[in-house]
C-alpha cells in the first residue's frame, strides 16, 4: 500500500478537500482548504480531481516519509523545503523516489501550506467529505490533527506513468498583511471596519480569527441565530470583530457587519497570528470577476 | 396535505451574505407559525434543484441559500427565494415525526439541575415534572453535527446559560438555555444548563440517517 509515514506532525497539519458540503441544515460545519485556491493548484499539478485531499500544513511545516515512489507539490504559504536534504521548489511537481523525506524549514510568510499527492491523501469519506473538523473529530485522519508515527493512505496514481516537472503561478501573497474585500451586509458596521485596519489575534483558529483594533460600535442586538456563511465577519457586542473561517459553527447569533468575497478567502486562509488586515467593500460584480481571475488562473496552472 | 397560507403582511427581508450566500427573513421573532413558513420554504426551495445550491439552511426564522457563485446567479435566487416566499407553500405538517429520548436526570449526568431547582424555586423532582411534561419542536439545527434548538421551555425553569461556558460537556447531556433546551451530540466547551444525559445519540456518522433529528420534529423526553 502506497502511503506517507509522517515522521514530525508540525504545528498543525490535516487532512482537507474542498469542503463537507449539504449537511449545514444538520449542523454540520463545511470545513474543508481555508485557501482553496493553493489547494487546488497543489491538486492540478498532480493532474489530481480538484477534490482529492491534500494536507494542509499551518505555521510550522511536518517532515513526511515517501513510503514508495510518488509525485507530489507543496503551494500556498511560502516555505524552504528540502527532499533528502536538497533544496526542493515550491508550487512545482516533483517525483519522490520510495523512501524520501521531505522537510518543511522555515516559514518565510503565509500561513497555510498545502502538500498534494499524486492519488490525494486517500482517508475515509465522512458524510462525503475527507476534510478533517478537529472540534467534532470528523473526518480526515481519524477526525484530528497528524502525529508522528500515523500512515496516511494515498489513492491510486492518476499520472501513468508522466514523468517531469511542472510549474504554476502561485497566489500572490503580501507578507503579514491581507487587504480583503467584502459585500456590506450591515453599512453603518462594514463602514467602520473600513476605517482602520485589524491585526490577527492569537486566539485564532480554522473556526474563526479574532480581529484586534478599536472596537466596532456595535449597538447591541437581539439577533435570533441565522445560518452564516465563511468569510462572514461578526460583531458581538464587544465591538472586537471575528472574521468566520471554514470550522466556523453554522449559525451564529451576533450582528453581522459583511462578507469576503469568495475570490479573496484564499487570501484570509494565508493569515497568521500578528498579522493585518484591510478591508475594502465592493459590489457582487467585482466580486465575481475576481472569482473568474482566481479561476483563469487556475486553469492557465 | 395543509397550507401554512399568505403571508404578505409579515416582513420580509433578502440578506446578501457575501458573494456565494443570500437569506430570506420571514419575521423577527421565535414563532412556531413563523418557523414553519421557513422550513416549508426550504423544502420548496430543495425542490427547485437549482444547479449550483450546496445547503439550504432553514432556521428560526430565515432560510439561508449557500451557492457556488460561478455556477447560481445570485439576483436570479435572490428573486425565486422572493417569489417563493410570497406564495402559499404546501406544510410539511403532515411529514411531523415525535421522537422520545430517554433522559437520565441528575447526578452526574446532569450537574446543573440544583441550581435550576434553586433558580426556579422548586425540587428537583418538580423541574424534571417540568421539563419531561411538555413536548418540544425543532426550530432549527446548529452550532454543532445533529444538534437540535428545541423549545419552549416552561418559564419556571427556563434559566439562562452560564455566564462562563465549560470546558466539556459530556456528550448525550441535555440542557436548558432559557426557552431553549438542547442535546450535545459530542464531547464539547459547552454553556448550557445540564440537567440530564441520554443515551440516545443526536449524531452518530456510522448510521445510515445519521442524524436523529430534522427541523419540524417534535421532541419529548422521557425520565428514566
Amino acid at each position: 500500500m502506497a502511503g506517507l509515514s509522517i515522521l514530525r506532525p508540525g504545528m498543525f497539519t490535516t487532512v482537507q478537500d474542498l469542503g463537507r458540503w449539504g449537511f449545514q441544515s444538520r449542523g454540520v460545519p463545511v470545513s474543508g482548504a481555508l485557501d482553496w485556491f493553493s489547494h487546488r493548484l497543489a491538486n492540478g499539478l498532480l493532474r489530481n480531481d480538484p477534490r482529492l485531499a491534500t494536507l494542509e500544513v499551518t505555521l510550522m511545516g511536518p517532515q513526511i516519509q515517501f513510503d514508495s515512489a510518488r509525485a507530489f507539490a507543496v503551494t500556498g504559504a511560502v516555505f524552504d523545503l528540502t527532499l533528502d536534504d536538497v533544496p526542493v521548489d515550491m508550487n512545482m511537481t516533483i517525483e519522490a523516489p520510495p523512501g524520501a523525506v521531505l522537510k518543511f524549514g522555515s516559514r518565510r510568510y503565509g500561513a497555510r501550506a498545502y502538500i498534494a499527492v499524486d492519488g490525494g491523501a486517500d482517508v475515509p469519506q465522512v458524510l462525503g467529505s475527507r476534510s478533517t473538523h478537529a472540534l467534532t473529530g470528523m473526518g480526515g485522519h481519524e477526525g484530528r490533527s497528524l502525529r508522528a508515527g500515523d500512515t496516511i493512505q494515498l489513492g491510486v496514481s492518476g499520472r501513468q506513468g508522466a514523468k517531469g516537472t511542472t510549474a504554476a503561478r502561485p497566489l500572490p501573497l503580501t507578507p503579514s498583511h491581507a487587504r480583503l474585500r467584502m459585500i456590506a451586509a450591515d453599512q453603518r458596521l462594514a463602514a467602520q471596519l473600513t476605517e482602520q485596519q485589524f491585526r490577527v489575534s492569537t486566539r485564532s483558529d480554522r473556526m474563526g480569527y479574532r480581529l484586534e483594533g478599536a472596537a466596532i460600535d456595535a449597538a447591541p442586538s437581539e439577533m435570533v441565530s441565522v445560518a452564516i456563511p465563511t468569510g462572514a465577519i461578526q460583531v458581538p457586542p464587544t465591538g472586537q470583530p471575528i472574521l468566520l473561517m471554514n470550522d466556523h459553527a453554522t449559525t451564529g447569533g451576533y450582528a453581522i457587519a459583511g462578507t469576503v468575497i469568495t475570490a479573496d478567502l484564499p487570501l484570509a486562509g494565508q493569515l497568521a497570528p500578528g498579522d493585518s488586515i484591510a478591508f475594502e467593500a465592493c459590489s457582487i460584480e467585482t466580486a465575481l470577476a475576481e472569482l473568474r481571475q482566481r479561476e483563469a488562473a487556475l486553469g492557465a496552472g | 396535505m395543509s397550507f401554512t397560507g399568505r403571508r404578505d403582511a409579515s416582513p420580509r427581508q433578502i440578506w446578501t451574505l457575501g458573494d456565494a450566500c443570500v437569506s430570506v427573513h420571514l419575521g423577527n421573532q421565535i414563532d412556531p407559525a413563523i418557523n414553519e413558513r421557513c422550513i416549508a420554504l426550504a423544502d420548496a426551495v430543495e425542490r427547485l434543484a437549482v444547479p449550483g445550491v450546496r445547503d439550504v439552511v432553514p432556521t428560526y426564522n430565515a432560510v439561508t441559500v449557500h451557492f457556488d457563485p460561478l455556477v447560481t446567479d445570485n439576483a436570479q435566487l435572490a428573486q425565486a427565494l422572493e417569489r417563493l416566499a410570497a406564495s402559499d407553500l404546501p406544510s410539511a405538517v403532515s411529514a411531523t415525526r415525535t421522537v422520545e429520548v430517554p433522559v437520565e436526570y441528575g447526578g452526574a449526568s446532569g450537574p446543573d439541575l440544583g441550581a435550576v431547582a434553586e433558580f426556579a424555586e422548586c425540587s428537583e423532582q418538580d423541574v424534571v415534572r417540568l421539563h419531561a411534561g411538555r413536548s418540544y419542536r425543532v426550530y432549527m439545527l446548529g452550532f454543532l453535527p445533529g444538534f437540535a434548538y428545541m423549545g419552549s421551555v416552561d418559564p419556571q425553569i427556563a434559566m439562562p446559560r452560564l455566564d462562563t461556558p465549560r470546558l466539556r460537556v459530556a456528550a448525550g447531556s441535555v440542557g436548558i438555555a432559557a426557552a431553549q433546551t438542547g442535546i450535545y451530540p459530542c464531547d464539547t466547551p459547552g454553556g448550557w444548563r445540564i440537567i440530564g444525559r441520554t443515551s440516545t445519540k443526536v449524531f452518530d456518522a456510522t448510521r445510515p440517517e445519521p442524524f436523529l433529528l430534522r427541523a419540524g420534529d417534535v421532541v419529548t423526553f422521557v425520565p428514566v
